[in-house]
């Protein structure tokens, strides 16, 4: 008998392995590659590799001892002409001026006598700055918390502790807000759309219900480009909406429908509201009627039974469809580019972009790492609430 | 439900709810509408009336090479990609159907975040390793991000029919002396098979809407059709891309059917 169940455990896990080494190659892997690229800062040690050792034992406060100077004019005149250009552009993230101080220190020691040491100071007196070497040191690798530090615009400064990356800088920061923004304002929004509709459709019989319910079914199975084109023909300035709006007399010039934060939540909404309706409705037909006419015919008023009785009841669904809408918005991408302005992009444009565009990986990969822990914790926060409250989608 | 009596108010509240449900439904469905009736316009703008009727943007959608690259290639992709993405799901399913499997609930979490990471996430991973290994621009390299993002929605949907699985079915055959594997092409299989052709839409469904993935992978050349949408919707909007839109929003249609039937009662053969 044991022996039995034990052949049958391992041919459980050997009909699991296929998908798990599939999904190991083409999704942890990548995955990992993103918490990798987080923290991993390889240029400075590959383009300097003596300065990198004498960075890492450098505390970091006033200047680095004069062996680290020898170390950066010996790196300096060694280093070949890709690993600096990649340095210097690791460095460009904290200052531009790098790529001219590099190559220009470079050139100056090259063009000095042979067997002499110029001072680095009188060369460039960059060199003899406190920040010079700390953004040096920050990016002496192999890993380090530049990138993620960046991505909530903070920077590591040895002298004073964690601090603002530039004086009042919140670019990163308010991204992560709006995308949060955007995000809650479609679940609320979805929840009130969705709301009485349910009510609505757990109310009708399972016929006409079903029926109903292939209003909602379609646009759920077609494609979100084809929504989004459809929102995008129909919210145009001569589009269907403004048209029919000036031929009411409402308006008299086209409202700006699109490329702003409304188009974005007309669209965003739209895609989302099936999310909604579908946990919303399991709760709301797993309610006992009685109950609401039992408090009722207690003496309760409507009001009172709806948000004494009915709505705890609700509760459940609410909270999942509300959850499910906002976490799975947080990671929207095509529809804010399609029907959105340049102020409306969500994180996920910043990641792309610096991924393909700018090329800033470390950057994409902690903007990336930001969404992604943010999307777990929701979910798993979500599970719990339904582990908790016994009403699972599946 | 309702009784012969009614207050008044009460009455109204129920016009009310209907009339709210009404426009509900009206803004799901409107979109999809009113972008197959400008496919089907003569004058090839977004506006109202429609004074003529014409076919000529569906001539032209299936006379641009460009259109046709793109069809063909989605219809590739989300072919293949089911084809991988359901035996594999299938096949884990089964394993996890175990109830006592040791380490079930991580492995079926691990197995299921493809389908809640944000697939932009996915996009720059697969990026990074995927241009590291050769497969960047290459239908090969294609078909696995897909399947990695379809094989989960195989998994969810055997599952579902799994768990409705009389297991005293299955004793009894073993009891009787089948084999395993003939237990299981006797059995269980007959019982899963709607599972797991749902699962094989699902699959395909998702390939088939798959544009963020497609975009960080595909080569200029490798068009397909929520690609080379995206690429007109991004500049301006043609008529074509109506068409376009109407033979996607056909397909959605047959696939939504093909998946009631499927989960119709009746179809799944214990209940």
């Amino acid at each position: 008998m044991l022996k039995g169940q034990r052949g049958g455990m391992l041919r459980s896990y050997a009909l699991i392995a296929p998908m798990f080494v599939f999904l190991l190659a083409t999704f942890l892997w990548p995955v990992s590659m993103i918490l990798w690229r987080s923290v991993s800062d390889p240029e400075l040690r590959a383009a300097l590799p003596a300065t990198a050792v004498e960075l890492s034992s450098w505390s970091g406060q006033g200047l680095p001892p004069a062996s680290a100077y020898a170390a950066l004019a010996s790196d300096l005149v060694k280093v070949d002409g890709a690993s600096l250009a990649s340095l210097s552009r690791r460095l460009s993230y904290e200052n531009p001026g790098f790529r001219a101080l590099l190559q220009s220190t470079k050139r100056k020691l090259e063009a000095a006598p042979a067997g002499t040491t110029p001072d680095l100071v009188a060369l460039d007196p960059q060199w003899g700055a406190n920040q010079t070497w700390q953004a040096m040191k920050r990016a002496a690798g192999p890993v380090g918390v530049f990138h993620i530090l960046s991505a909530l615009d903070l920077r590591q400064n040895y002298e004073t502790g964690i601090g603002p990356s530039r004086p009042g800088a919140a670019l990163y920061r308010s991204i992560i807000l709006r995308t949060f923004a955007i995000a809650s304002t479609t679940a609320i929004l979805a929840l009130v759309l969705a709301f009485p509709l349910c009510a609505f459709l757990a109310r009708q019989s399972d016929r006409v219900r079903n029926l109903l319910l292939l209003m909602v079914l379609l646009p759920f199975w077609t494609s979100i480009l084809v929504r989004t084109t459809a929102w995008l023909a129909l919210l145009q300035d001569r589009g269907v909406i403004n048209t029919l709006l000036m031929d009411m007399g409402l308006i008299d010039q086209p409202m700006k429908l699109l490329y702003n934060r409304i188009g974005v939540i007309t669209a965003l909404v739209h895609v989302m509201l099936p999310f909604m309706i579908f946990p919303l409705l399991a709760a709301m037909r797993s309610i006992d009627p009685r109950l609401f006419r039992a408090a009722l015919s207690l003496g309760a008023t409507p009001f009172y039974a709806f948000r004494r009785v009915y709505l705890p009841q609700v509760m459940p669904g609410v909270m999942a469809g509300a959850l499910m809408v906002f976490v799975v918005t947080l990671g929207f991408y095509v529809t804010p580019m399609l029907v959105g302005g340049p102020g409306d992009q969500m994180i996920s444009y910043y990641i792309a972009l610096y991924t393909t565009g700018t090329l800033n990986w470390g950057l994409a990969s902690s903007l990336g790492l930001i969404l992604l822990v943010i999307t777990l914790s929701l979910y798993a926060i979500q599970n719990a609430l339904l582990r908790r409250s016994g009403v699972g989608l599946r | 439900m309702s009784g012969p009596r009614q207050s008044l108010p009460n009455r109204f509240g129920r016009f009310g709810l209907g009339l709210a449900a009404v426009t509900v439904l009206a803004f799901l469905m409107a979109p999809l509408i009113i972008i197959v009736l400008f496919s089907f316009k003569s004058s090839g703008d977004f506006t109202f009336p429609i004074t003529g009727w014409s076919l000529k943007w569906y001539r032209e959608f299936f006379t641009t090479p460009t259109w046709m690259d793109a069809l063909r290639n989605s219809l590739v992709l989300a072919v293949s990609t089911t084809l991988l993405a359901t035996p594999l799901g299938t096949m884990a399913a089964l394993g996890l159907a175990a109830p006592q499997l040791p380490g079930r609930r991580l492995i079926s979490a691990l197995l299921l975040i493809p389908m809640i990471a944000p697939v932009v996430i996915v996009g720059v991973g697969m990026y990074f390793v995927f241009s590291m290994t050769g497969l960047t621009a290459t239908y090969p390299g294609l078909i696995l991000g897909h399947t990695s993002l379809a094989v989960p929605f195989v998994v969810v949907t055997v599952s579902a029919v799994l768990t409705g699985l009389d297991r005293r079915l299955l004793w009894a055959a073993a009891s009787m002396g089948a084999s395993p594997f003939l237990t299981f092409r006797k059995v269980t299989l007959p019982v899963i098979l709607p599972g797991i052709a749902s699962g094989a839409l699902f699959a395909f469904a998702t390939s088939l809407d798959e544009v963020v993935v497609t975009m960080f992978l595909a080569g200029p050349g490798q068009r397909t059709l929520p690609r080379e949408m995206f690429t007109i919707a991004r500049d301006t909007l043609t008529p074509t891309i109506a068409a376009a839109a109407t033979v996607l929003i056909a397909a959605s249609i047959v696939l939504l059917t093909a998946s009631m039937v499927l989960s119709r009662p009746g179809a799944n053969a214990t209940r």
